[in-house]
């Protein structure tokens, strides 16, 4: 992933799609430079596969253009537009074998046999599946069966890949390795992939850019890292993994940090702050689990929040170890912590008295009301 | 769960009370008497008479040729319905058609062969068409109802299959037409078969329709085996009967045995 | 979807061709049907007046109709064969739906040969297997001759040209009808829901009413409608296994046409019918869409 800067090629501008009553998707603008692997995240019922549909041709927006590489597609069909789609199901045709399957869109095209054969060769050579050529459907595994749809797709040569949900079907450890295959895939072909997922993991992995979909809007845009580290919403805050967050008044403004003072929390609570802020507004502080400190000794004061709290619960996950830590005020937070020594004893036990302290810098200031 | 002993005996006296007419039917076949139900003797006469028989072999023949033509036209324009109903969503006219496609199967068929002959009587003042009333009519009767049961066969195979594989099809640069073609035909084709083969049955098995809408010279299988045993049980007919029975059994379980061993 | 204009020609192309079929052929000879109740029979070719006299003006009659509401035949008739469809529409579901259930809990492998049994009696000639009742119901045929073998009966009871064999006789043909709608929707029902009835306490008795019923509901309107409406107009099942006093309105409607030729009599008796017939074909046609919709 380079840091230059992308042509813009999808531009998806005010964008609506109703469905009598019921608004899918909420005049949505988007711009998705070339060569990108972008996601569209959210829950399911917030409209990104609507979103996906309208992309490929197969929904036509109630209101709104969607251009690709400087067309207006929006009112051509699906065969007609340079976009391909994996879909969730694979909808492999049960009827041809591989081979076929991925011939088919060429064949649509009316390009000659010879190129025909050669092309799915190096196609199966790229997703691995080169001695699977004539197997049914029937015959194959989940995994691949998705490697042939994406073949399929991608043979077209499109200009848009769209895919949908696609690594939803596959157990932990075949997840992992498509992603990178998926990933190697896209920066070797340069192809636009546009993913549409529920699984943040997914598209915090995969992905260029993100944007987080919720009832027919986009809450947020952005690269993975500044999804997570500076969410601008609750709800894109709580989306992306887990995150503590502290409602309260701020009392105070300094140059490039603000003091809030939250019920929760027995001290004043410093922040970051990037944005103006006004004394008396009422913000939440938001602070992920693994910036926050778990110490048993009180720690030096160095501007760090420090709280005092009992461990209420802890749980064991191999690489991290996950602490419910009930502070002074009754309220709970969720701490998290690598577990980089292998020790026979626990770090701290159920119902130990603890410190639990952050730097300044990890608290996130959200001031909308989502 | 286990099976209730109640549902087990209802079962097996609901398979006996539909097989026992059929079994004493092939049983009489081989009677030697004439007197139908007064067993004379083990005897394979009637068969043979039926193979004598030039009219049976007539009305067979016509049934046969009406049959195999109302099928193929049933289907054609059952599997449309089906997809029309399915796949096209919503158009004006919708409901009616949904209606005029769904009523075949229950109406009753006095009402269907009178309204037929009626229109027919209509359509000859009008245009001089049909002048003779026989295998063409019989034909339209028996493709009309014959395509509502099409439609429904077509219709579930339809509902059961997965519609992203059309749209991957149209993603991939294929027309909405070719689509039907490349897609949706070939794998709706055992549905068309099973529809195929029911609109033969149904056409070959119906007896008031043609009544109404056959003219003289032409007289089907099932006219003719009504008119021979409105007079009582005969025991020639037992073995057309025997006959057809066997042929059908036969058949179906042999598709059944093939369909068990593709499967398995 | 957006369709290029090519593909809305084809689309239109596609829907007419069965939509007029099924105009040509099968709605407007209704709309014949009613023209000609409401003309007056003639010795002629064909033998019925025309609606528009050598002026040009309406000559229609109501006579035909005033006749069947009057007579009380025609009235006694129609209820007759309301009764005996309903009679045999009763049956079937009794019969049919611990057969549907029972054939829905059986061993996968099982099934299919059990509905093949089921279906094959259905591909076999309708005429002919209510010609093997008159076989079986005969004075001398197979049941009575068993009886008197049996020592129960000295003489043959008249089971045939009776109600009570047309009542056996719809039965028999339409069972099928019945079960292969309950099977459908027995089939498609999650067996564990009644597990979890009966965990919860229900009694046998008390899960099916409260659980099996209600889910199985419209698989049973369906079947109770695919044999009450074709049996209301039954032809060849009273004709052959009735007597002469047990008239059902098929038959009317046949015999007024072909042996009376009084064809526009024939065309009101077949208007009345389906009239009686237009709630319950709509109430099937509201049902099906139901059960589309729950799959």
């Amino acid at each position: 992933m380079t840091k230059e800067k992308r042509k813009d090629f999808i531009r998806i501008h005010n964008v609506s799609k109703h469905f009598g009553d019921f608004v899918a998707v909420d005049d949505v603008n988007l711009t998705i430079g070339q060569g990108e692997l972008f996601s569209i995240l959210g829950g399911s019922g917030c409209g990104k596969s609507t979103l996906l549909r309208m992309m490929a041709g197969f929904e036509t927006p109630t209101g709104g253009t969607i251009e690709i590489d400087g067309v207006d597609v929006t009112a051509l069909p699906p065969y007609e537009r340079p976009v391909n789609m994996m879909f969730q199901s694979y909808a492999i045709f049960p009827h041809m074998n591989v081979e076929k399957n991925i011939a088919y869109g060429l064949r649509k095209d009316g390009i000659a046999d010879n190129d025909i054969t050669k092309r799915v060769d190096d196609m199966l050579g790229l997703v691995q599946l080169g001695d699977f050529r004539k197997r049914k459907p029937d015959q194959l595994s989940g995994g691949q069966r998705q490697r042939v749809a994406l073949a399929r797709a991608l043979i077209k040569e499109p200009k848009v890949l769209l895919l949908d949900e696609p690594l939803a079907a596959l157990d932990k450890k075949l997840r992992e390795q498509t992603q990178f295959e998926l990933m190697n895939i896209q920066d070797t072909l340069g192809i636009t992939f546009v993913v549409v997922t529920h699984d943040q993991e997914e598209a915090m992995t995969l992905s260029t850019r993100i944007a987080v979909m919720e009832k027919g809007r986009f809450l947020q845009v952005g690269e993975p890292k500044e999804i997570y580290e500076y969410p601008r919403s609750r709800f894109v805050a709580d989306f992306i993994g887990t995150i503590n967050t502290f409602e309260g008044k701020v009392t105070a403004a300094h140059d490039d940090a603000i003091t809030v003072s939250c019920p929760d929390v027995v001290a004043p609570v410093h922040a970051l702050r990037d944005t103006d802020i006004d004394i008396g507004q009422e913000v939440c502080v938001a602070v992920r689990p693994e910036k926050i400190f778990i110490s048993l000794e009180q720690p030096e004061d160095d501007g760090a929040v420090q709280i005092r709290g009992v461990v209420d619960d802890l749980g064991y996950l191999g690489n991290l170890s996950l602490y419910r830590i009930r502070l002074e005020t009754g309220r709970m937070i969720q701490v998290s912590r690598q577990n980089r020594r292998r020790s026979a004893k626990r770090f701290v036990e159920w119902d130990d008295e603890v410190w639990v302290s952050w730097r300044p810098r990890s608290g996130v200031v959200i001031t909308s009301e989502d | 769960m286990k099976q209730s002993r109640l549902i087990t005996s209802i079962l097996a006296f609901g398979y006996a009370f539909l097989y026992i007419p059929l079994v004493s039917v092939v049983f009489y076949s081989f009677n030697d008497s004439r007197l139908a139900t007064v067993w004379g003797g083990f005897s394979t006469r009637w068969y043979g008479e039926l193979f004598r028989n030039d009219q049976i072999l007539d009305a067979m023949f016509l049934s046969f040729r009406i049959a195999a033509t109302s099928a193929t036209f049933a289907t054609i324009l059952g599997t449309m319905a089906g997809l029309i109903l399915v796949r096209f969503g919503r158009f004006r006219g919708r409901a009616l058609f949904s209606g005029m496609i769904t009523s075949p199967l229950v109406m009753p068929e006095v009402i269907t062969g009178l309204s037929l002959l009626l229109l027919f009587v209509s359509l000859q003042q009008l245009i001089g068409w049909p002048g003779q009333r026989g295998f063409s009519t019989i034909t339209i009767a028996h493709t009309t109802f014959s395509m509502a049961y099409v439609a429904v066969v077509v219709r579930s195979r339809l509902a059961a299959m997965d519609e992203s594989l059309e749209e991957a099809a149209m993603d991939l640069g294929c027309g909405p037409l070719r689509v039907i073609f490349d897609i949706t035909l070939p794998l709706i084709a055992p549905a068309m078969v099973a529809g195929w083969l029911l609109a033969f049955t149904l056409s070959l098995d119906d007896l008031v329709i043609a009544s109404f809408v056959s003219g003289p010279g032409s007289s089907t299988l099932p006219m003719y085996i009504f008119s021979k045993v409105k007079l009582g049980v005969t025991p020639d007919i037992n073995a057309l009967a025997s006959l057809i029975i066997l042929i059908v059994s036969v058949g179906l379980l042999l598709s059944w045995a093939a369909m068990r061993t593709r499967s398995s | 979807m957006a369709t290029t204009g090519e593909s809305k020609t084809w689309r239109r192309v596609t829907v007419a061709i069965p939509y007029l079929w099924l105009f040509i052929f099968f709605l407007l000879p209704f709309a014949i049907i009613l023209k000609i109740s409401l003309a007056d029979p003639i010795i002629a070719q064909p033998p019925f007046t025309p609606t528009f006299d050598e002026q040009g003006g309406l000559s229609i009659t109501i006579d035909n109709f005033l006749f069947l509401l009057t007579d009380k035949l025609y009235a006694i008739t129609y209820l007759k064969s309301v009764v005996m469809a309903f009679s045999a529409t009763v049956l079937c579901l009794l019969l049919g739906f611990p057969m549907a259930y029972g054939i829905a809990k059986t061993a996968p492998s099982v099934r299919s040969l059990l509905l093949l049994l089921i279906v094959l009696p259905f591909w076999i000639s309708f005429l002919l297997r209510v010609y093997a009742w008159m076989g079986l119901l005969n004075n001398y045929g197979v049941i009575n001759n068993t009886l008197m073998w049996a020592g129960i009966i000295d003489q043959p009871i008249q089971i045939m040209y009776t109600d009570f064999a047309i009542f056996i006789g719809l039965t028999y043909s339409y069972l099928p009808f019945m079960i292969l709608p309950l099977y459908a929707t027995l089939e498609r029902m999650d067996l564990d829901l009644i597990e979890a009835a009966q965990d919860l306490g229900a009694s046998r008795t008390q899960s099916f009413w409260d659980i099996t019923w209600p889910l199985a509901r419209p698989g049973v309107i369906a079947g109770c409608l695919l044999v009450f409406i074709p049996a209301m107009g039954e032809y060849v099942v009273p004709y052959l296994l009735g007597g002469p006093e047990s008239l059902l309105i098929g038959r009317v409607l046949f015999d007024e046409f072909f042996v009376n030729r009084d064809w526009p009599l024939a065309s009101a008796v077949a208007i009345v019918l389906l009239l009686l017939l237009v709630v319950p074909i709509v109430f099937m046609q509201r049902n099906d869409a139901n059960l589309e919709a729950a799959e």
